[in-house]
């Protein structure tokens, strides 16, 4: 019988997978996992601690680097905190601008991905069909913030700007291309043989699993449980709208591929409602020039980030500045996931697995 | 036109009422938002274990550690999955110069990393848990910086 | 046309004796001159390949590709070249430093060393070798040695798996690439790959031999080391295998060596599935060049498509379907020829 000993292998920080900062410390034993250890904060950048010293609205571009492939979500999340510290409500259409713009990031992280999920695996062409979509919604954002990536387009008490009259018939064209669009990542990507096969049965997180160690998003709902904070807890007009919560069967990575698909559609659906219903009127509510929330006061506000639960707990000290800023970040809990689906499968599941949890590292290491 | 309407809303004063049964509790009071349980550290871990069997609480959301001057406050936001509408913020305070609280990862493993990270910046030290070492920062750091005396070096 | 070059070495051997050379040196010369003229092909060979690889893919990811230097970005791989050599040339201080400096040439002289059987036209193979296939075979599973000389002279983990990846599918893949070819050679009977190009003068052997001609295709991309089979290199999770350590020159032998390969497995499929250099009007040199660059536009459109299979999958696929597909081909191609001889055709 032949003798092996265990090696130790770093996936990351300064890898092609790793995305962004991961780094996955490897237990190995030839390609199968033995243990994964993840270390985190290479992309540290004290945010937490630099809100402290912020008044309430410097801390939105901060917020907006949180997750930078979805930044209308974390600074929407960000004001809306605020909001409720302040107890102010914001115009009706600033609302709907701010559905129409979060989902929008929705579908673009989830378009990010599906790209990422197919060079993980090798299929260099999968991402780029995936970010050639991603470009009009940046496109778009370009459009009603002047910023592609990273926007700070949330105010406190509304959005910076109204969409020009541009905006609306590029969103209309890209709606009304989306189910071509994803008919083409089913041709490209989900009918493919070889992703099927490493992705199905891949990484499975159970249910119960999933909801001890505080997964949330698209991974919790893979793993059957149709957990939408947009459904079960809404926040701003997310009580309005008709959409479906995509769930899937057994949690594995297939699942979470095909749930964030979804996804993308429902989000599509949510945009179109919005549109149609979106009212005219202010886009900025009236907000006092220094923003004082009472002394004492404390929030906890979540949304339904493209990664999971989003929650910003902040703590007011009667200042125009936060006492603290706390950040729950969906990465940052989600990736306690990844030793737990990856023991026991080979080296190239790691990988799957990485690229299906969806860690935005600017989020989870803050 | 109120937007932010996800407060707990009716039953609230059934749950205060409820809760108040509850054992160990110091102090409740309540918000728009959330029930606010102030818990000494020695009965955290038997609050939380009621709350997760018998109150069906099974979700850990946040952990969120507050510098106030002489104590330190640590904040734990509980849900339910599938939501069963009761939002309940569990508090614990600590004083500076002993700032060790229970850990929960028996109760919510959920809460392994949290306190981690708890501890990485604000320096909680939560007894009892498995792998208490810095999630965020270098091993090598000294100090934690969200701790209000922390000095800023540009 | 169709014996230029023949025609131009038979010149040059009459030429040299008429000097008062002994015929067998001139002989000497011209295969010495034959090689460097080989080598000569396959480096001019590799940069327009890399350019259409890119373009290929551009293409297939509705991208331009290389278009700022030359026409269509024709002299793009020239410059990468250039840059290649200037580079540093990085030797890992704990490397085995006498086996990671010599894999990359060892690598390269195996690859080059293929293209002595190859028929590149009617009577155009530089030695006409009567165990051509064998030799063929047995030369590319060389490869493999120098991809473990790589990974294990880099003393690095990624390297090692990379490297040990590449053993494990060789041994896999080497079995049903082999008896693949044994259908060919069974109707052919021979082993002579100029014989084998004879013997499709009727019919070539891709209607003959469908299921061969599949199982060679897959297995030659497995020995290949190319998509959806790179597991060896595996960008995406042994950041580049056995070449991680690889830095400039060494590293550009390694990639002269793949498209060297990439190049003969193609032609040699031309050989003995498409007729080799039979084709009507045109000479024979440029048949074979012609339905080579058709094989490989065809290896580069599924290496763009498809993602990369798992390691255990690869072995599973190859002990599991491919080896018994081909074995059943090897019987059923037995019985078909007993049957046709018993008819008496």
């Amino acid at each position: 019988m032949l003798k092996t000993d265990p090696y130790t292998i770093n996936i990351g920080p300064q890898h092609p997978s790793a995305h962004g900062g991961l780094r996955a410390e490897t237990i190995m034993d030839g390609e199968d996992v033995q243990d994964v250890i993840v270390h985190l904060g290479y992309v540290h950048r004290s945010v937490e601690k630099i809100a402290e010293s912020r008044t309430y609205a410097q801390f939105v571009p901060y917020a907006s680097r949180l997750d930078y492939l979805a930044s209308h979500l974390p600074t929407l999340g960000y004001v809306q905190a605020v909001e409720k510290l302040l107890g102010i409500t914001v115009p009706e259409r600033a609302e709907y601008i701010r559905v129409i713009v979060a989902e929008l990031s929705r579908i673009a992280s989830h378009l990010i991905f599906a790209g990422s999920l197919a060079i993980d695996l090798g299929a260099t062409t999968g991402m780029i069909y995936c970010y050639r979509d991603r470009e009009r919604i940046m496109d778009m954002f370009e459009m009603s913030s002047g910023q592609r990536l990273i926007a700070s387009y949330m105010r406190i008490g509304g959005v910076s700007h109204d969409f020009p009259d541009s905006f609306y018939p590029a969103v209309k064209s890209f709606l009304g291309d989306l189910p071509k669009m994803i008919s083409e990542y089913h041709g490209l990507l989900s009918g493919n043989e070889i992703l099927q096969a490493r992705c199905k049965g891949v990484g499975v997180l159970s249910a119960d699993d999933a909801i001890a160690y505080g997964i949330t998003g698209p991974n919790l709902r893979a793993s059957g449980v149709a957990y939408d904070i947009r459904r079960e807890d809404p926040y701003g007009i997310y009580d309005r709208f008709e959409f479906n919560v995509p769930t899937g069967h057994c949690g594995d990575s297939w699942d979470r591929y095909t749930v964030r698909i979804e996804e993308i559609e429902q989000s599509g659906r949510i945009i179109e409602q919005a549109l149609r219903d979106m009212p005219a009127g202010d886009y900025l509510g009236k907000v006092p020039r220094i923003i004082k929330p009472p002394a004492g006061r404390e929030v906890y506000h979540r949304i339904e980030s493209a990664k999971g639960e989003l929650g910003y707990h902040i703590v007011s000290n009667g200042t125009d500045k936060p006492h603290r800023v706390h950040v729950r970040a969906p990465s940052f809990v989600n990736m306690m996931a990844l030793p737990l689906v990856s023991r026991g499968g080979k080296l190239q599941d790691i990988i799957t697995n990485i690229a299906t949890l969806d860690p935005v590292l600017g989020e989870s290491d803050r | 036109m109120t937007s932010h309407d996800n407060s707990i809303g009716v039953g609230a004063a059934e749950l205060m009422a409820a809760l108040r049964q509850l054992a160990g509790i110091d102090e409740i009071s309540q918000d728009e938002f959330f029930v606010y349980l102030q818990v000494d550290v020695s009965r955290l871990v038997s609050v939380m274990r009621s709350l997760l069997n018998d109150w069906g609480m099974n979700y850990l959301a946040n952990l969120s550690a507050v510098d106030y001057d002489s104590e330190f406050e640590v904040v734990y936001h509980l849900y339910a999955i599938p939501d069963n509408g009761k939002k309940i913020a569990v508090k614990v305070r600590v004083p500076h110069q002993q700032a060790q609280v229970p850990s929960l990862v028996t109760v919510f493993p959920t809460a392994d990393w949290q306190e981690r990270e708890a501890f990485d910046l604000m320096g909680i030290s939560f007894s009892g848990h498995p792998n208490l070492v810095r999630i965020l920062l270098p091993d090598d750091f000294s100090g934690h910086p969200l701790r209000k005396d922390f000095r800023k070096e540009a | 046309m169709e014996t230029i070059f023949i025609d131009i070495a038979e010149f040059l051997t009459s030429w040299m004796v008429g000097l008062g050379l002994a015929p067998l040196w001139a002989d000497l010369i011209i295969t010495i001159l034959q090689w460097a003229v080989i080598v000569l092909i396959i480096t001019v060979n590799t940069i327009v390949l890399v350019w259409m690889e890119r373009k290929v893919s551009g293409f297939i990811q509705e991208r331009i590709g290389p278009n700022r230097l030359g026409p269509f970005g024709a002299f793009q791989t020239i410059a990468d070249t250039l840059k290649l050599l200037t580079k540093e040339d990085i030797v890992p201080a704990r490397a085995d430093k006498l086996i990671f400096k010599t894999a990359p040439m060892f690598f390269i002289i195996v690859s080059v060393m293929l293209y002595a059987v190859l028929p590149l036209g009617n009577n155009m193979a530089v030695v006409n070798l009567n165990v051509g296939l064998f030799y063929f075979i047995s030369l590319g599973s060389l490869s493999t040695i120098c991809l473990l000389m790589a990974g294990w002279g880099s003393n690095n983990k990624w390297s090692l798996v990379g490297a040990m990846r590449s053993v494990a599918q060789m041994i896999s893949y080497e079995i049903p690439l082999a008896f693949s070819l044994l259908g060919v050679v069974m109707i052919a009977g021979s082993l002579n790959l100029s014989d084998i190009v004879t013997a499709q003068n009727r019919l070539w052997f891709i209607i003959l031999q469908p299921v061969a001609f599949i199982v060679y295709f897959i297995a030659a991309t497995a020995e290949l080391n190319r998509g959806p089979f790179d597991m060896p290199e595996a960008e995406q999770e042994l950041t580049a295998g056995a070449y991680t350590e690889y830095t400039g020159m060494r590293w550009a032998l390694f990639f002269l060596a793949e498209y060297t390969n990439l190049v003969a497995v193609s032609a040699l499929a031309a050989t003995l599935f498409f007729g080799g250099g039979q084709g009507p009007l045109l000479p024979s040199w440029l048949w074979i060049i012609i339905k080579t660059y058709l094989i490989m536009l065809v290896f580069m459109w599924m290496k763009w498509t498809f993602p990369r299979i798992r390691m255990d999958h690869l072995l599973s696929f190859s002990w599991k379907v491919l080896i018994p597909v081909s074995l059943a081909n090897i019987l059923v191609t037995g019985a078909g020829l007993e049957l046709f001889r018993w008819m008496g055709w």
